[in-house]
């Protein structure tokens, strides 16, 4: 049991660290409220008269919402290619598991250890040749590859959890493998399935290397518009923080939501 | 190779041990996913190591043919490389230490009991979600911009002179925006390490007489062990590709002062357009990865086996 | 009509072999029980006939038919699991129907046949609660629901009762027994429990490291045991195993010396193994030995347990050799007794260094259970 003085003593420590840790996005916040005037005053001023012009000025810039469809799409049309791959491998190594099995596994994570950047100059050479640069397609396809090991092995270690004897009922039921994974499988492990989805929509969403060299205009999503923010719209601190507040929020929420399974899919499963 | 003729030829061979339990035939749900990875695998590799003993210059159209190792030669004369070495060390290694300390000490602080651990607790792992392009610049701008910054008035209003960050410490400052967001990662996994820790363990230590910090060097630290290297070795893989920082906030510089290894590849290959050069690049930097990625693989598998 | 016939069925991973030849034919309507320790490959052996994992070699005939390839769901039979392995999302009347649904069978005698089996096992009530809502016994009622509704040719249990408590696990084995005889199919029941296989079974087949060491009616075993193993297996309390040794052997009977120098004269047919002074096991049921002033056997009482309407005496005759006898009502016998111990030879079991039972020569057979 803890003694109430320090509970009390550490809630105080506890929350001064969190705040310390969550100030960037706080300041952030506010700033992205004020006038681009108030902005850069110094002393910063923490009373002003909040506005929403910044938010208006964002959604005046027609590429700003072309770019969030791009990143909606590129992250939620990766994950879905994922999932469509990834829970049949997932099923068949999970419950039909042989002795090669772990080592696909091990060989399916090995590809993420590939640093991005030893293959970016036949990807960009690639994509160039096929008419792939710059085009939703072409990311959701390097976002699939990218994603593919993690989501495997999450939906693996989902699967696992479902128990073995349940499956075979339904075999002796006559359940097929398709009829398996989805009137069992899924409904049986949906909270596991959504997590993983939301997962890779958020590492699919925050992707920052590819978007930059593979896209321009067209197929540009909010990591590469903001990075363009750089200059000369860097010196706009209240546009750059209200399109940056955009471009996390709903991030933020999706990994709050699924933190725990988020450690399990990043750690490939070794903590839960 | 193509994954279709490969699965021709391997397949004969897994026939027997697919088939050897309870007889299903697991092929077509398993390929789809091994053949696109393997296509991923292996054709932008070779292609890497086909460019790389290439001159191959997208600007220069005379420059064709064999190189040999002409490219890594250059490269490895040129003192650029071994700058970006170093500043890949030092990058990766400096956050590193900072976030496997501070997630340790922080994952400590969060297991205790207070009021509104949870809610305190999502707000420490929220930099972890934030896109790298977004950190960079909030940071740069907001934070530590050395006249409008946040940082700066602070500094001036206690009598000091504000930090010139990105030109006094470049690779530092890159290094606090990049530990920024990946302290939360470490906190996140050593504390759900250590809330799976046995409570008995540290009764019982308690029982024998174990004083706080006797049980934390004792009981909690040993079962820390595996997962802070799990947590290195995660850290290191994606450390290694730090990119979009240094793109939004230094280029690079000033000089080569925040170059690394990813970053040198695409100056050399998508800004000098030299395919070859850019592509020896990319072969030291798979390298390195592999290095790392050696131990971290054998050490998941190992814990695949428990 | 639905038999089940194995013959020489082997089951190996790689070189680790589970399974090594197995003979074993299984009449129509017959209610078969495989037991062994755990690890003797009794569930693998039933999994393999379901269809769950497949026969390395050997030959599976369903119904005649061979059955080796055929899957699963196409060889006719249920299976109840261990741990129910009901549809955690499905309702009860969905988890029943679940197998008529994949068939493809009209809704309206879907219905039907679940109310049917429903009714059977008093689950009518249940029918639209989920596994979840459920208590153990009940839970178990609905995956035999399952199984028949099926209306297989042979059920497959593989230890449906273990994880009930002790009084329910008596419960249900009344209900299975009597399930039964009511849809009059065969059924092949695995345990590790010998009191669920001699008082379910007709016959009992019993396993030892992938082999059969015995097949019999639960009389035959008990009265019979072929060998050592079957012998400590099966009756609680169980048979004292006593090491003897061989004095003399003789068409009538052998005399074998006990701890302590008694000699007793057992009417066992002696096999070749038998020769004067080989060291052989006395196996003596609890209920054949008796109190008695000149029996061949003495020692002192070590524990004595009082179960009411009989008495369970521990009495130490060797060194580190305890005897259990069983006594009826409540005696009076006290720990640190001494005592002489009477053994009714002609229930007395022998067996020799081979740990081969002797035929005995004077014990009446036993009636068969059932047919």
């Amino acid at each position: 049991m803890t003694k109430p003085r320090t509970k009390i003593v550490m809630t105080f420590v506890g929350w001064g660290v969190a705040f310390l840790i969550f100030f960037p996005i706080i300041w952030m916040a506010i700033t992205s409220f004020k006038t681009e005037i108030d902005a850069v005053q110094t002393p910063p001023r923490l009373f002003f008269t909040p506005t929403l012009e910044n938010y208006t000025a964002v959604g005046d810039r027609v590429n700003y919402f072309q770019a969030v469809y791009n990143s909606v799409i590129e992250s939620v049309g990766s994950t879905i290619c994922c999932l469509l791959l990834a829970m049949p491998a997932a099923y068949a190594m999970s419950f039909y598991p042989t002795r090669k099995t772990k080592d696909l596994l091990m060989w399916m994570l090995s590809t993420k250890m590939m640093p991005a950047v030893g293959v970016l100059v036949p990807m960009y050479l690639i994509f160039r040749t096929t008419g792939l640069l710059d085009t939703k397609t072409g990311i959701v396809i390097i976002y699939t590859l990218m994603n593919l090991p993690i989501v495997v092995w999450m939906l693996y270690s989902f699967f696992r959890e479902v128990p073995k004897e349940i499956l075979e009922a339904s075999r002796m039921d006559g359940a097929g493998p398709g009829q398996q994974l989805l009137l069992l499988l899924l409904p049986l492990s949906l909270p596991g399935v959504m997590s993983t989805a939301l997962l890779s929509i958020i590492l699919s969403w925050n992707e920052a290397f590819w978007s930059i060299n593979l896209t321009a205009s067209n197929a540009a999503p909010l990591t590469q518009l903001i990075a363009s923010f750089s200059s000369p719209e860097g010196l706009f601190w209240a546009k750059l923080s209200a399109a940056s507040l955009l471009a996390i929020a709903p991030i933020l929420v999706f990994g709050w939501l699924t933190q725990r399974q988020l450690v399990r899919g990043l750690t490939f499963g070794a903590v839960k | 190779m193509t994954s279709s003729s490969l699965a021709r030829d391997v397949a004969p061979k897994l026939e027997k041990v697919r088939r050897s339990k309870r007889g299903v035939d697991t092929r077509p749900l398993v390929w789809p996913s091994i053949g696109v990875l393997l296509v991923w695998m292996i054709v932008p590799l070779a292609l890497t190591l086909w460019f790389s003993v290439l001159n191959y210059n997208l600007t220069d159209p005379t420059s064709t043919g064999f190189a040999g190792f002409g490219n890594y030669l250059y490269l490895l004369r040129d003192p650029a490389l071994a700058t970006a070495l170093l500043n890949t060390f030092l990058l990766v290694g400096g956050v590193l230490l900072t976030t496997v300390l501070l997630g340790t000490l922080f994952a400590v602080l969060f297991d205790q009991e207070f009021y509104g651990q949870g809610a305190a607790r999502l707000f420490v792992i929220a930099p972890f979600f934030v896109m790298p392009t977004v950190a960079a610049l909030v940071w740069k701008n907001l934070l530590m911009d050395p006249v409008n910054g946040l940082f700066a008035y602070f500094a001036r209003s206690i009598g000091l002179d504000p930090v010139v960050w990105f030109s006094d410490l470049p690779l530092t400052s890159v290094g606090i925006i990049v530990a920024w967001q990946w302290v939360p990662f470490a906190t996140l996994i050593l504390l759900t390490a250590m809330q799976s820790l046995d409570r008995e363990q540290i009764e019982a230590a308690r029982m024998d007489g174990a004083k706080a910090l006797a049980r934390f060097r004792h009981v909690v630290l040993p079962h820390l062990a595996r997962p802070v290297t799990i947590v290195v070795m995660i850290e290191t893989i994606f450390l290694l590709g730090i990119f979009a920082e240094i793109l939004v906030t230094t280029s690079g510089g000033p000089g080569d002062a925040t170059t690394n290894l990813p970053y040198l590849v695409y100056k050399t290959a998508l800004l000098q357009f030299d395919i070859g050069g850019g592509s020896a690049g990319g072969v030291i930097a798979i390298v390195v990865a592999n290095v790392v990625a050696f131990f971290l693989v054998r050490t998941v598998a190992r814990n695949l086996d428990s | 009509m639905a038999t089940v016939a194995l013959s020489n069925v082997k089951k190996s991973y790689g070189d680790v072999s589970i399974i090594q030849g197995v003979d074993l034919a299984i009449q129509d309507k017959e209610f078969v029980v495989f037991v062994g320790p755990s690890g003797c490959g009794k569930s693998t052996l039933l999994r393999m006939i379901a269809g769950l994992e497949d026969i390395s070699a050997g030959e599976l005939r369903i119904d005649g038919a061979v059955a080796n390839d055929v899957p699963p769901d196409a060889r006719g039979l249920a299976m109840v699991f261990q741990s129910y392995a009901l549809y955690p999302h499905m309702t009860v009347e969905n988890n029943m129907g679940f197998a008529l649904k994949l068939a493809g069978i009209p809704k309206a005698e879907r219905d039907a046949k679940v109310m049917g089996a429903a009714k059977i096992l008093q689950l009518e009530k249940l029918l639209d609660r989920k596994p979840g809502q459920l208590s153990g016994g009940q839970r178990q009622r609905v995956a035999i629901g399952r199984a028949i509704v099926r209306q297989p040719k042979v059920f497959l249990f593989d230890e449906p009762l273990s994880n009930l408590d002790a009084s329910l696990r008596v419960q249900m084995r009344i209900e299975i027994a009597r399930l039964h005889t009511e849809l009059a199919t065969t059924m092949i029941y695995v345990t590790h429990d010998q009191i669920e296989a001699m008082t379910m079974a007709d016959r009992i087949v019993v396993l030892r490291a992938g082999r059969i060491e015995q097949v019999g009616t639960p009389l035959e075993l008990y009265h019979f045991p072929a060998n050592v193993f079957v012998a400590g297996f099966i009756g609680s309390p169980k048979m004292n195993l006593t090491p003897v040794v061989m004095k003399s052997a003789g068409a009538n009977g052998a005399t074998v010396v006990a701890p302590g120098g008694g000699e007793i004269f057992i009417p066992v047919a002696p096999t070749a193994v038998a020769t004067p002074g080989s060291a052989a096991t006395l196996g003596l049921r609890p209920e054949h030995l008796t109190l008695s002033d000149d029996g061949p056997l003495s020692g002192t009482v070590a524990v004595v347990e009082q179960l009411g309407g009989e008495t369970l005496v521990y009495v130490e005759i060797g060194d580190k050799i305890l005897v259990t006898v069983k006594l009826a009502g409540s005696g009076s016998v006290h720990v640190g007794d001494r005592v002489k111990l009477a053994v009714i030879t002609t229930e007395a079991n022998l067996f020799g260094s081979d740990e081969m039972a002797m035929t005995p020569l004077r014990r009446a057979p036993v009636a068969g259970k059932g047919h």
